[in-house]
């Protein structure tokens, strides 16, 4: 939220038009390629409204009926991730992405650390097998009613609040040079194994989240860029969790064995 | 039956559905999870504000009676008592629960969970986590389920729709058809009992608060397969939405509940800036009329008044929209308590509401209406269960804030023993069973093919803007009976014109057509299910308003709404509501519910400084 710029209403000159570049892909298989469009302007524009237009009636700038750009949407508040894309160099959700804090013509792109299943759409569930992986939950004994959970301080609560509004959208593995065909786990998980570690139940569950992020693919691929926690748009510390779980892993490798 | 053999299918991965998959596969039964979005994607992530339970923490005297009376007397009675009574007794053990799982709840002093005030009630009962309650809950099933789905027990089945369900000779649910949303693949599942938690119809207002995955459209392929639908025209409009184009992002109650005051300047068309209008020429027209609620009277309410005044003209700048004022709040506090939904109102406005007022219009938000269930969330088709939003239970005219999230964890809570219990129990059916999958999947198939083949000027797209507006104009929050009847006829005029709709994609793969055709015919039958129970309803009575029928009138329409799918279109008959605890009386938040003592905790409106 923080990362982008607003210009001030006052100043702004209204463009008549709107003009988007769309990187498309009809399948897997087949190669990608771009295609232009044009669409009146309105003020407060995002670029959902925008594609919904072009969906409606799919005919470029050069006047070629084509078929209608294909991506993915849900709550277009920002919450639920899934409309992730790469809008002007940049990944980040489409429904935030506002017309008017864009450049012109606005190119639109599949996010690229993700196999492309047509056009905007990326398939992410990769990122849900990390989150297996580190075993990112508490382990309940039961749903049975067993009273409160563990008191816990104000602030401990807001800084596990940060880790808990992750939503899972890719951003912060866009952004990391490290993170390529899923070599390296990356920032997301990490920063869940940090929720989970500062929790007092969780506490209790933790080195077998630290062995989740110490494999090959682990925490040591993190070759400190710093671009995930600027990616990220919902402000997450992710650098701060990989100092802290950075460490837990290496007390945990040099002293687990003790506890073992 | 060994244990291990029974198969329940789920479809919807929101609050509702994730609760029952949890419950189930605990239980040791294995899950197949359905659901058009990755689950921890879903809808429930956008409840802001909190889950109400009565644990009674502030010193107020509350209790989960009080939250009872609290639930039926803003439901304007027309909730069947006995499951909204279950509901605010399981409460306190729903949200003891996901603090346990590790929800991150705001705390007090002492580490206890904090609490606050929503509307329609007088107590401090809503626990919250910083205003992204529903995203907090939502991850904490999702996290639960994951659990159980690396131990193999659910299997999740993402970017897959119900189309159908498989209905044997006798009108029992013995599964259901999906369609893979890339392949377009339809597949049958069976299962011995199916639990629909697909959440509100929000979509067949065109645009709403609601995600875009919210068609109802799994729901209305139930009800024109037999399920009853139940209390349809009962649509909350939440009081404060920011209108946008692509749809209407809700800003939360909890605004309210945290001190914002709503007004508007008191000469209509006033051009100054908000904060250079003198408090004394500024009408805080619900704080008026409502001495003992004030801001926060039940959403219905609200949503009429703010109407009302724009409707007279009394609108910010002469537009539709009225000030949501939280300038007054500590900054400090705002972040805290409101950081996300301040936030989400900057970025698609580009003010800044710790210095200006927002500005706000209702917006169509939940469906009270949906699914009609019994107190154990079965349908009338046998093996069919539903849970959430999408069941019509507990809300009856009007829902309050918060209690949606803890009336979906307590249907799914519900729903998850008594699908074990008639599946270990049902009978199969036998080699008889293949044909019957058979027959629904060339069905779907056929219905999947002439879409594709159809070749018509009609835009389908354009045909749901038109369904959207015309349900949003007539019925909505003021409804007359001439217009809900030129509404049910513009809506036979869309079906008609649905019929020459083409696909216009070339491009089958992944493709978002096909689909939106689908759910386009399915909310076009729900919408004649609001409508013509909206007609048929003369009375007003919660978040249903005839101004020529202005009263709520007991003696005739005490009684939920049933409507049943017929060729000629919804079959509407009514039945009793059980108030066997509570008998009702007249609702009238210009008083305190019950003249007791006052709430000392409660935020009242301070003085600008």
């Amino acid at each position: 939220m923080s990362a982008h710029i607003q210009t001030p209403k006052a100043t702004r000159v209204h463009p008549k038009t709107v003009e988007i570049h769309i990187r498309r892909r009809a399948n897997p298989d087949s190669p990608q390629y771009w295609e232009r469009f044009e669409l009146p302007y309105r003020p407060n524009l995002n670029i959902i409204s925008c594609l919904m237009d072009i969906q409606k009636n799919p005919v470029t700038m050069e006047g070629t009926r084509t078929t209608p750009p294909v991506w993915q949407m849900n709550c277009l508040e920002q919450v639920c991730g899934i409309c992730t894309m790469v809008i002007n160099g940049r990944a980040r959700q489409s429904c935030s992405a506002l017309v008017d804090n864009l450049e012109q013509p606005i190119k639109l792109e599949p996010m690229q650390k993700f196999p492309n299943v047509r056009d905007q759409v990326v398939d992410r569930s990769r990122m849900f097998d990390h989150l297996k992986k580190v075993n990112a939950w508490i382990e309940l004994d039961g749903t049975h009613d067993l009273g409160p959970g563990p008191r816990m301080d104000q602030e401990d609560v807001q800084e596990r609040y940060a880790y808990s509004r992750c939503m899972t959208c890719g951003c912060c593995l866009e952004a990391c040079p490290q993170y390529e065909d899923d070599q390296y786990i990356g920032p997301q998980a990490i920063g869940q194994v940090r929720l989970f570690n500062m929790h007092p139940s969780g506490e209790m569950s933790r080195d077998a989240r630290l062995e989740g992020i110490m494999g090959e693919d682990g925490i040591t691929n993190c070759g400190n860029a710093q671009n995930c926690v600027k990616a990220c748009p919902m402000g997450i510390p992710l650098t701060r969790a990989i100092y802290e779980e950075n460490r837990e892993t290496i007390v945990h490798g040099l002293f687990g064995w003790l506890r073992g | 039956m060994a244990t291990n053999d029974t198969k329940i299918a789920i479809v919807g991965g929101g609050l509702a559905g994730l609760a029952a998959a949890m419950r189930i596969a605990e239980a040791g039964h294995a899950v197949d999870l359905f659901s058009v979005v990755p689950v921890k994607r879903s809808h429930s992530v956008c409840a802001q504000g909190g889950i109400n339970g009565a644990v009674n923490t502030k010193g107020e005297g509350d209790s989960t009676w009080e939250h009872f009376d609290d639930t039926v007397y803003g439901g304007d009675f027309l909730a069947n008592q006995p499951p909204a009574k279950a509901m605010c007794e399981m409460a306190p053990s729903i949200i003891f629960l996901f603090d346990r799982m590790g929800v991150p709840f705001s705390r007090t002093k002492e580490g206890l969970l904090d609490f606050r005030r929503f509307g329609g009630t007088k107590h401090h009962r809503t626990a919250f986590a910083g205003a992204s309650t529903g995203q907090q809950l939502l991850y904490a099933l999702d996290e639960q389920v994951r659990r159980y789905e690396a131990a193999g027990k659910v299997q999740k089945f993402e970017h897959w729709e119900m189309v159908s369900l498989v209905l044997d000779d006798a009108q029992v649910c013995r599964g259901l058809i999906a369609m893979n949303l890339q392949s377009l693949e339809l597949k049958s599942f069976p299962a011995d009992a199916v639990i629909v938690a697909t959440g509100g119809p929000g979509l067949v207002f065109g645009k709403s608060t609601n995600s875009m995955v919210c068609t109802g459209s799994a729901v209305a392929a139930c009800y024109q397969q037999g399920a009853k639908y139940a209390n349809g025209e009962f649509i909350q409009v939440h009081p404060t939405s920011i209108p946008g184009e692509d749809k209407l992002r809700l800003m939360s109650e909890s605004a309210r509940g945290e001190g914002g005051r709503v007004w508007v300047p008191r000469k209509p068309g006033d051009s100054r800036s908000p904060s250079s209008i003198p408090e004394n020429e500024r009408l805080y027209f619900l704080e008026e009329k409502y001495p003992a609620y004030g801001n926060l009277v039940p959403r219905d309410i609200a949503t009429r008044e703010i109407f009302q005044v724009c409707i007279e003209g009394k609108g910010v700048a002469g537009e539709n929209q009225v000030f949501l004022d939280v300038t007054h709040i500590p900054a400090e506090t705002l972040d805290r308590k409101l950081g996300a939904i301040l936030e989400i109102y900057e970025m698609f406005v580009g003010d800044d509401p710790h210095h200006v007022p927002m500005r706000i219009f209702p917006g169509v938000h939940y469906s009270m209406g949906g699914l009609w269930v019994d107190y154990d969330q079965r349908t009338n088709i046998p093996g069919l269960l539903a849970a959430g939003e999408c069941d019509y239970s507990i809300h009856g005219a009007n829902r309050l804030g918060a209690n949606s999230l803890v009336s979906c964890v307590y249907g799914g809570f519900v729903a998850a023993p008594k699908a074990i219990e008639y599946a270990k129990n049902v009978e199969r059916n036998g080699a008889d069973g293949s044909r019957i999958y058979e027959q629904e999947l060339k069905r779907q198939q056929e219905i999947n093919d002439s879409l594709i083949k159809q070749s018509g000027t009609e835009n389908q797209y354009v045909l749901h803007q038109e369904m959207g507006k015309t349900m949003t104009d007539n019925v909505t929050v003021v409804r007359y009976n001439d217009r809900l009847k030129e509404t049910d006829n513009k809506l036979l005029e869309l079906m008609d014109r649905y019929k020459r709709i083409s696909i216009n994609d070339s491009n089958l793969w992944a493709t978002m057509a096909l689909p939106h055709a689908r759910h386009l015919d399915n909310m076009l039958e729900l919408a004649r299910v609001i409508t013509l129970g909206a007609l048929n309803r003369n009375e007003s009575r919660g978040a249903h308003y005839k101004p020529d029928f202005p009263e709520r009138d007991d003696d005739n329409f005490l009684k939920t709404t049933i409507a049943e799918y017929s060729g000629e279109g919804p079959v509407i008959s009514y039945e009793p509501v059980d108030v066997s605890l509570i008998p009702p009386r007249k609702r009238d938040y210009s008083k305190a519910k019950k003249e007791t003592k006052t709430d000392p905790a409660a935020p009242r409106p301070s003085a600008p400084v």
